[in-house]
């Protein structure tokens, strides 16, 4: 076999095969300028072939005053590979629901091609602008670029996440509430948790103006706050009749995948019991221009979901059935301070608001968060242990119990 | 009178280089630490925020991230060490 010489990447060039974009393509298309970029793929390289990473993680480095927003990284291999010695990645909070000029974007390409190895991300799992690679000297430069370009860091580490949301309003007509202004709200109101770590671990708000949740907020997000209706789905009858016209059969179509079954159709009139409807949007999906969402909106806000790391996936359940979104937000920003409270007082070091719920028990976390329990906190009858309603019970059952026991 | 943030600032930083190199903190603790220092009456969690933010502006305490965010005394790490060596 022939030597394939010292910038030869046979199996990164495997990556750029298939109908896919290829980011083995775009970091070689920076390679014959920056020299960070040709380093990067000659360690990667090394790293597919000997099937091991080679980056380090963490560190001291970052802004000053700052404690999120830079993720420190260093090369194991500096001598073999120079100019990724220091590849350090920085967060960039990112305007609510992507939103840029053409100007904008251009000067944030600007600023890391000068400073650091002009690779972005955009965007993160969290939301953020991602720079990827450059060394400490680089940091402060690059930060005060960024902030006369006005953008700042995000948030890394032990700290409130950059906050991020759906398109909203801005482009989308079931958007129950404005989750681009929330979104900004919280991102303003709690600057310091931003950039300032002070929780046990990390907390992760997503704003999804519908139930869609495009952001995928019930996983994503420590905090899911996901627009909803509580008055009844409009309907335009000359609307679903247009549908079946052209071909939607209700039953099979509608019906069939409501998951309560809170739909039905006798030929002429589409009807729909709303008091049953768990929001789950098909019907409204299916057939936009007939039924849309009510006129009464909010948001439903759950709480816990986070990937796995060090436990397992969850699931944000829901704390908040249903509560009006509009600013200043005062009730939603009480919420999640008397959570951040008790995370703070009894959380461990790396355990996220869910796993803390699961240990001390969600009547234990309601109680101490001062919310009442509620029936739609219980995904399904009899599942959920925790919730005990004490006004159930009055003086004296507990004896009568004892004696019907005996 | 509560317990001015400077004064928290002190008691901070004193016991992060205590135990600088045995045992990192987290804000969390040092807040906690300070409450029990001072007692709720003089010091509170607001005064504490105040207190971590003096030392980072000064630059007399950086954050680390270590699997979670720390505060510690500006030091070079292991790491940028061994890239500066190579």
């Amino acid at each position: 076999m022939a030597d394939p010489g010292d910038n030869a990447t046979p199996l990164l060039d495997e990556l750029e095969k298939g109908p896919w974009p290829s980011f083995v393509t775009e970091i070689k298309s920076m390679a014959s300028e920056n020299k960070m970029c040709k380093d990067l793929l000659g360690q990667l390289e090394k790293s597919y072939r000997e099937k091991r990473g080679y980056w380090k993680h963490g560190g001291i480095v970052g802004v000053m005053g700052y404690g999120g927003g830079v993720i420190g990284r260093y090369s194991f291999l500096a001598e073999e590979y120079p100019n990724v010695a220091h590849f350090h990645t920085l967060r960039i909070n990112q305007p609510s629901g992507w939103f840029y000029t053409s100007d904008a974007i251009r000067g944030l390409c600007d600023v890391w091609e000068k400073h650091g190895s002009g690779l972005t991300n955009m965007h993160g799992s969290t939301g953020d602008i991602v720079f990827l690679g450059t060394v400490t000297d680089e940091l402060e430069p690059t930060f005060a670029e960024l902030t006369e370009h006005g953008f700042d860091l995000g948030g890394s580490g032990s700290d409130m996440r950059t906050p991020s949301c759906c398109v909203g309003p801005a482009r989308c007509e079931w958007a129950c509430y404005d989750t681009l202004h929330l979104t900004n709200d919280l991102t303003q109101t709690f600057q310091d948790e931003l950039h300032r770590p002070a929780f046990p671990y990390k907390f992760k708000f997503k704003m999804a103006g519908c139930p869609n949740d495009c952001v995928a907020s019930i996983a994503r997000s420590d905090m899911s706050i996901i627009g909803t209706w509580r008055d009844d789905i409009r309907i335009d009858q000359a609307e679903v009749k247009k549908y079946v016209d052209g071909g939607i059969n209700i039953h099979k179509d509608i019906y069939a995948n409501c998951p309560t079954r809170c739909i039905s159709w006798d030929g002429e009139t589409l009807t729909i019991d709303n008091a049953n409807c768990v929001k789950c949007m098909h019907c409204i999906n299916a057939m936009p221009k007939a039924l849309r969402p009510g006129t009464d909106r909010g948001a439903t806000i759950l709480l816990g979901a986070k990937a796995p790391i060090v436990e397992g996936a969850l699931l944000g359940s829901v704390l908040v059935p249903f509560i009006k979104i509009e600013p200043p937000y005062t009730e939603l920003k009480d919420l999640v301070e008397r959570i951040w409270d008790f995370w703070g007082e009894h959380g461990k070091n790396r355990e996220r608001v869910g796993e803390l719920i699961q240990r001390v028990g969600l009547g234990n976390f309601l109680e101490a968060i001062e919310v009442e329990p509620l029936p739609e906190m219980v995904a399904h009858p009899r599942e959920n242990p925790y919730v005990f309603y004490e006004e159930y019970f009055e003086e004296g059952d507990e004896d009568e119990e004892e004696e019907e026991d005996e | 009178m509560a317990v001015a943030p400077e004064e928290v600032a002190d008691a901070m930083y004193a016991m992060v280089k205590e135990y600088q190199g045995r045992k990192k903190f987290k804000a969390g603790d040092l807040t906690k630490a300070m409450i029990e220092k001072f007692g709720e009456a003089e010091c509170d969690k607001k005064v504490c925020k105040a207190a971590i933010r003096a030392l980072m502006d000064s630059g007399r305490c950086v954050y680390t991230y270590f699997g979670g965010s720390f505060i510690e005394i500006p030091h070079v790490e292991g790491a940028a060490e061994d890239a500066a060596k190579d």
